[in-house]
């Protein structure tokens, strides 16, 4: 009896113990796939990019990436506490305004946030593109994110392309990275 | 005995006191205790970044507003998920977080007492060594002692 109790509990700490390394392996898979796309992007690959659905910001419906596919996308990840993206915003909407006949959609995520700033935000600066909110920050470990802003350029077929931008993007670089999404 | 639990009773409204009334009358500092900064993952109280202020600045403004921590700490995790509490809700799956260490603790201690019960049995078990002889030594083998006795009987013969 006292002998197979042993076992039992043996089994039970060795199913846990394995659980745990399954969930660590987990975590640092999701990790890793993020700094592998980064890497990739820059050897001038083309990755897909990793799917995700959010609620809009405004509240009314969800967003998922596949929802653009066809279409080239901006992927803009922003919080309105962050101050290098008060002014990119306008760029942003520039771009969507211009290229958005050509099939071009500009998508921000707006992440670690009060969705009222995030309101606020869209309001002062005018922005009329779609907005998703990642209320737990799901998505940032898997595009690899270290901060905010950061932009990643998505093709017609989905795949990442260009550059992944960490930091402020220049004027000169969204548009060079805009018409290489446009002509994939 | 009606005295220890009139005691019991007391200690455990003194105890429930300061509870309750952090729980309708909040601090900063105590939040602050219980929260993390969700860029960086450490505790609200030791971060300067950006999102650390403007949650500082928003539990501040629910403080004014007579919010109780558990509303603000709601308001929280709807912006920010989960991971915005320091420790896990007491609720549904997080459980595990909670009872897993008791669980673990406890079994620790069963286990050691049974390998020490276990280990005093057997040493209780061990044949008891023979009485050493007036030298100190253990007695001869009989064996040996009879051919000594032999020896010693032809040498004195």
């Amino acid at each position: 009896m006292a002998r197979r109790v042993k076992i039992v509990l043996q089994a039970a700490a060795v199913t846990v113990v394995a659980l745990l390394v399954v969930l660590l392996g987990w975590r640092v898979a999701q990790q890793e796939e993020g700094r592998g796309l980064s890497d990739a992007v820059a050897a001038g690959k083309r990755p897909a990019a990793p799917e995700f659905t959010l609620d809009a910001l405004d509240g009314e419906d969800q967003i998922s990436l596949s929802d653009y596919r066809g279409k080239g996308v901006v992927l803009n990840l922003w919080a309105s506490w962050c101050g290098p993206c008060k002014k990119e915003a306008p760029l942003l909407q520039s771009a969507w305004e211009r290229y958005r006949d050509e099939g071009l959609v500009v998508l921000g995520v707006d992440a670690q946030d009060f969705p009222r700033d995030a309101r606020d935000f869209v309001e002062r600066y005018g922005l009329t593109y779609p907005i998703a909110h990642d209320r737990n920050g799901s998505i940032l470990g898997r595009y690899g994110s270290t901060g905010f802003p950061e932009t990643w350029f998505v093709d017609r077929q989905g795949r990442l392309v260009g550059e992944h931008i960490t930091g402020e993007f220049s004027e000169e670089q969204l548009e060079e990275n805009i018409q290489l999404v446009l002509e994939s | 005995m009606r005295l220890a639990l009139l005691a019991g009773l007391v200690l455990a409204l003194a105890a429930a006191a300061p509870a309750f009334a952090s729980e309708e009358k909040p601090t900063l500092a105590e939040l602050e205790g219980e929260l993390t900064c969700p860029t960086c993952n450490g505790p609200l109280e030791l971060s300067n970044a950006p999102v650390a202020d403007r949650i500082r600045a928003f539990i501040l403004e629910r403080i004014a507003a007579g919010d109780t921590k558990s509303e603000i700490k709601e308001k929280l995790v709807d912006s920010f998920g989960e991971s915005v509490l320091a420790a896990p809700p007491r609720s549904g799956f997080n459980w595990i977080a909670w009872v897993l260490p008791l669980v673990g603790g406890a079994v620790a201690v069963v286990v050691l007492a049974l390998a020490v019960r276990r280990w005093s049995q057997a040493k209780g078990e061990e044949p008891a060594p023979a009485d050493p002889s007036a030298n100190g030594r253990p007695p001869l083998d009989p064996e040996l002692e009879r051919r000594l006795d032999e020896e010693l009987a032809r040498f004195d013969g």
